[in-house]
């Protein structure tokens, strides 16, 4: 179970932040939406340990995040993939990053193994966004923050990819957080819903 | 007839959009090595001639004084009856050698600062104004004070080449590695586990190491024409050693009696080699730039 408390951040005097609670369990699917620059994304790199908030923690399993070696349970699929995979490597490279992806999950998103001697710019946005997801979809993950994954994506590839990404979640128990600004994609595909606005989650 | 002919050529030829993204990209890659090619015969070809010329070849000779250009001497001779192809060669040589170690000096110090700049936030102030301050100033005067105070000669030469070229390159380096620092795939691979090591071992240094490569062959071109302004001035190279600027600041005084040569050949050799070492660097950075050919 993710259990976030008291998270406080802010940029400046600005707050963004401001003592925000959350609990995950592996069955829920969290939905996150709030306007522009309200700290959505703020919101998942602290939930997913990649910065520090100025107060609060977050755990895993009662375990700080900071205390685990190796890939974190909590990963986050950033929003444009194109800005999410090194341009220099090829696509074998990025897939091996967390130590290996299983054949079934590559199966199960319909990446070729002919890619693998590709770079990312030799990949369709669609081809790349599954990639870019794939690589992040390894044993260890307990939890998947989507930050607005498919919203550079056209419907028919968008739709591929939550169909694809929904059953295999669900049979490994990974919980979602699904951070957008589709009322229709979280409505179809969250069990809770959240509002990030004046730094507060609001139900 | 012929144009009809030339039409249904054309109508029938397949367009592919994708066709000449990939054929330019190609030709980039060629143009890189191609320029290499032509940069590197340069510059070997001259080092390996004057390694090989005598000392004593370049002997003073009243008989062959002011000679125009001929097939016994194709550069002419000076005023002193020197042979001006030899002497342009030797020339190069010496600032080939000078524009190649100032280069490596200047590469040197624009890694570590660079570097230096992006891992620590005070030294980034500190390098970020100490480039501004540099760029800030017009480049031949720190050239002439930096070699006027390490005392002039050779000596002189190196260390205010060497000292003055890197702010251009050290501020791409900082802002490079700032840039790979915060991107969304070092995000990313920092929560599959990977250590800051990893993560300057397999993500900063191939975003670093084309610009160090393309930044230096960049710099050499400078390196050399700076050296050899500084040599004209009076401010480097003393005018008994072989030096393209002293040559051209001989033949100044001689080009209104008509002794163009003097200064045509050795001016051609020099600005053919700097030539040939910027479109070979700007070539390289464009082949080594993986958005390079994208829409």
């Amino acid at each position: 179970m993710l259990s976030a408390e008291g998270l406080v951040y802010g940029f400046g005097a600005t707050p963004v932040l401001d003592h925000v609670a959350l609990t995950v369990k592996p069955e829920d699917r969290v939905g996150i939406a709030g306007p522009s620059g309200v700290g959505k994304t703020t919101l998942g790199r602290i939930l997913a340990g990649l910065i520090a908030p100025h107060a609060g923690t977050v755990r895993w399993d009662g375990k700080p995040l900071s205390d685990y070696q190796g890939a974190s349970p909590v990963q986050l699929a950033p929003q444009s993939p194109e800005l999410a995979v090194d341009p220099r490597w090829t696509i074998a490279e990025v897939l091996d990053n967390g130590g290996g992806v299983d054949g079934a999950v590559l199966a199960a998103l319909g990446i070729q193994p002919a890619w693998g001697r590709r770079r990312s710019r030799e990949l369709s946005g669609g081809e790349l966004a599954r990639v870019s997801l794939a690589r992040l979809l390894l044993p260890t993950t307990r939890v998947l923050i989507c930050d607005e994954i498919t919203a550079q994506l056209d419907a028919l590839a968008a739709r591929q990819i939550w169909s694809a990404l929904l059953p295999l979640v669900a049979e490994r128990d990974i919980a979602l957080i699904v951070i957008s600004h589709e009322d229709r994609l979280r409505s179809a595909v969250c069990t809770q819903e959240f509002t990030l606005s004046g730094g507060r989650l609001e139900g | 007839m012929t144009d009809l002919a030339q039409d249904v050529a054309l109508a029938e030829e397949p367009s592919f959009p994708s066709e000449p993204v990939r054929r330019s990209r190609l030709s980039v890659r060629r143009r890189a090595m191609l320029s290499g090619a032509v940069a590197l015969t340069l510059v070997l070809g001259v080092l390996i001639v004057a390694a090989f010329i005598p000392a004593d070849t370049l002997r003073v000779n009243p008989a062959t004084r002011m000679l125009a250009p001929s097939l016994e001497h194709l550069f002419g001779t000076d005023l002193l009856g020197r042979d001006m192809l030899l002497r342009t060669t030797l020339a190069l040589g010496q600032s080939v050698g000078i524009g190649l170690f100032a280069a490596v000096v200047s590469t040197a110090l624009s890694v570590m600062l660079g570097l230096v700049a992006s891992v620590n936030r005070v030294a980034d102030r500190i390098v970020g104004v100490a480039t501004e301050l540099f760029l800030g100033l017009p480049h031949f005067v720190l050239l002439m004070l930096v070699a006027y105070a390490a005392g002039g000669g050779v000596r002189g030469v190196i260390l205010a080449v060497g000292l003055t070229h890197w702010p251009r390159l050290a501020r791409v380096l900082r802002h490079e590695a700032q840039r790979v620092m915060a991107s969304d795939y070092v995000a990313v691979s920092r929560g599959l586990g990977r250590s800051p090591l990893w993560v300057a071992r397999r993500h900063l240094l191939p975003h670093l190491i084309p610009q160090i490569v393309a930044g230096f062959v960049l710099i050499f071109p400078h390196a050399i024409l700076h050296e050899a302004g500084l040599s004209f001035l009076g401010l480097g190279v003393p005018p008994h050693l072989p030096s393209i600027g002293v040559i051209l600041s001989e033949s100044l005084r001689a080009l209104g009696s008509g002794l163009w040569w003097l200064a045509f050949f050795p001016g051609l050799g020099l600005l053919l080699v700097a030539l040939s070492f910027e479109v070979f660097g700007e070539s390289l950075r464009r082949a080594t730039d993986p958005d390079e050919g994208v829409a």
